[in-house]
């Protein structure tokens, strides 16, 4: 399976088939047992998902990890938060810092909101997914590894991510993204790669195929 | 459009506001948020009206009144600050009262051993500084108990209760063991232009635990973690050396406390904070905090433990039979709590776009 920059790849499969396992692989929460990750063409193997992270790949899982009392640009930031000098020696949370930062990458992502700084418990579930997003982003992740983004979102919502993913795409990312919701498939993916039991059941250009073959590739039919 | 997803679980306890950079802010939310002084304000109001009522004497104008409540205040206040930060980051400790006895034990010891070989002034601050390491002890063990064995933290803490409880009496012979040293009883009763020193000493440690919580990434890592360890482990905290951390702070809070408790009676005895284990928690209650973790301030906590300090006062003060002070207390918890959770229906309220 290959991503290129600006790439979406769609990775699809029924139940068990094995999709969030092969992302964390890759992501380096698991170390895989065989085969190898290229990244620019270099092998390279992750002890730890920080490691996997700091060579700019970065995962958003279904929960978001966002921690729902803290501000977006505390989210952004939290475990590397920037500090300075308070009346020059005083070492504080350089929370402008953390301000502006947010305020950059959302604007970027075209995410408008009354209040930046409210904690992210005040925003709707595809707000939250695109301050997911706008974390990666701002730490300029070169792929993003999404699970499922638009479960249970209505359907507007699903609509601002996948709009949100064709940008990622605009900037040169690449992303992976899992998801069982075939219309955000075709809307958005370049490549769809489909799991079944652990093994790769079938690649297809997106312009190539369509619903009924995925379905039939997924079910084995 | 209403969503409800796996990216908000639906019956996630949502904790207002951490971090307080939102300068939007309701004025409503503002209120709420500062409404354990808002208490203490009308607490006072309303002891002035009844001693000057049944007295025709002034409550709040009184310097030994004023004086008296912010030495209440100090021993519930040092634990509750440490309280005020476990409870931050989902956990309780339940121990502190009796790191607390523990520590004024060691103190009281330490102090007397000390003054037999160093010069008295030299020897009272060993004595403290003996008792807030010792006391670090317990704290060290809570949080392995907490972080590496994944204890939840009622148990854990409640089994170093008993320990430091037991291990408190037993050091100090089943007795109160008293303090020959007239630094330590200087510092425990003296007072700076009026102001206690066992104040001074509390007002300037509280504010850096103030800072500790609101300005360091240690403390921006506790809110995270109460509202979702599992975001703070993505990204990149060190759980087990925070909580290990935490919980040594909060035991070395009660340290102080028991130092400073037997500077004031010039005595260390292992019951010393008996008492204040639940009003700790009060004052961290009343104070704002939500008991599920995620939300609470040092300021929050000052204010709750002076409200308590209040009521204790104000009531005998005004000659009521002193065990209203239950009541009263209790009282103020639940307002408090029902206030808090209103306050997050209110604040929970979506934003749309």
């Amino acid at each position: 399976m290959a991503v290129r920059p600006g790439e979406v790849v769609a990775l699809a499969g029924d139940n068990g088939a094995g999709k969030t396992t092969l992302i964390k692989a890759i992501s380096g929460v698991f170390q895989p047992t065989g085969g190898e990750i290229l990244l620019r063409g270099q092998p390279v193997t992750f002890a730890t998902p920080q490691e996997a992270r700091e060579k700019g790949i970065e995962t958003i899982y279904q929960d978001l990890a966002l921690a729902d009392n803290l501000s977006i640009g505390a989210n952004i930031f939290l475990g590397r938060e920037p500090m300075r000098k308070a009346f020059g020696f005083l070492p504080v949370l350089d929370r402008k810092a953390m301000a502006e930062a947010a305020k950059a990458t959302m604007g970027r992502l075209d995410f408008h909101v009354s209040r930046l700084e409210a904690p992210v418990s005040n925003f709707s579930g595809g707000q939250r997914q695109a301050v997911a997003i706008g974390r990666a982003v701002y730490w300029d992740a070169q792929i993003l590894i999404m699970d499922e983004p638009t479960a249970a979102l209505g359907v507007p919502e699903q609509r601002k991510v996948i709009s949100l993913i064709h940008q990622l795409k605009a900037q040169g990312r690449g992303v992976i993204f899992i998801s069982h919701n075939l219309q955000d498939i075709f809307a958005v993916s370049d490549r769809i790669v489909v799991l079944r039991r652990g093994i790769q059941a079938g690649e297809r250009k997106i312009s190539e195929t369509n619903h009924d073959e995925v379905v039939k590739l997924m079910v084995g039919g | 459009m209403t969503s409800t997803s796996p990216a908000q679980p639906a019956e996630k306890h949502v904790a207002p506001q951490a971090d307080h950079g939102d300068p939007a802010r309701s004025l409503v939310a503002r209120i709420a948020e500062g409404r354990a002084w808002l208490f203490l304000a009308g607490l006072l109001i309303c002891f002035e009206v009844w001693s000057r009522l049944a007295f025709g004497a002034t409550f709040v104008l009184n310097p030994f009144n004023l004086q008296s409540i912010a030495i209440f205040a100090v021993a519930p206040l040092l634990l509750a600050t440490g309280q005020t930060f476990v409870i931050i980051s989902g956990g309780i400790d339940l121990s502190l009262g009796f790191i607390m006895g523990l520590a004024a034990v060691i103190a009281a010891h330490a102090t007397n051993m000390a003054g037999a070989a160093i010069p008295l002034p030299l020897a009272m601050l060993a004595g403290i500084l003996a008792s807030v390491i010792v006391a670090g002890v317990p704290g060290i063990i809570n949080g392995l108990l907490i972080s590496r064995l994944k204890v939840p933290p009622f148990i854990g803490t409640l089994g170093m209760f008993g320990v430091a409880r037991g291990a408190a009496f037993l050091l100090a012979g089943g007795t109160t063991v008293p303090v020959q040293n007239s630094w330590f009883a200087l510092l425990g009763n003296g007072k700076f232009y009026g102001v206690p020193y066992l104040v001074l000493i509390t007002a300037v440690f509280v504010i850096v635990m103030h800072y500790l919580l609101s300005q360091t990434r240690f403390g921006q890592h506790n809110y995270a973690i109460g509202a979702n360890v599992q975001a703070a482990r993505r990204a990149g905290i060190d759980i087990r050396g925070h909580i290990l951390r935490l919980y040594v702070l909060s035991a070395m809070c009660a340290g102080l406390g028991g130092a400073l408790y037997a500077a004031r009676f010039t005595a260390g005895a292992a019951q010393a904070g008996e008492p204040l284990l639940l009003d700790s928690v009060a004052a961290v209650v009343i104070g704002g905090a939500s008991l599920f973790g995620g939300s609470g301030t040092i300021f929050g906590t000052v204010a709750g433990a002076l409200v308590i300090a209040v009521i204790q006062y104000g009531l005998v003060f005004v000659n009521v039979e002193p065990f209203w002070q239950f009541i009263a207390v209790g009282v103020v918890i639940i307002i408090s709590v029902l206030i808090d959770q209103a306050q997050r229906r209110f604040s929970g309220a979506r934003q749309d776009e």
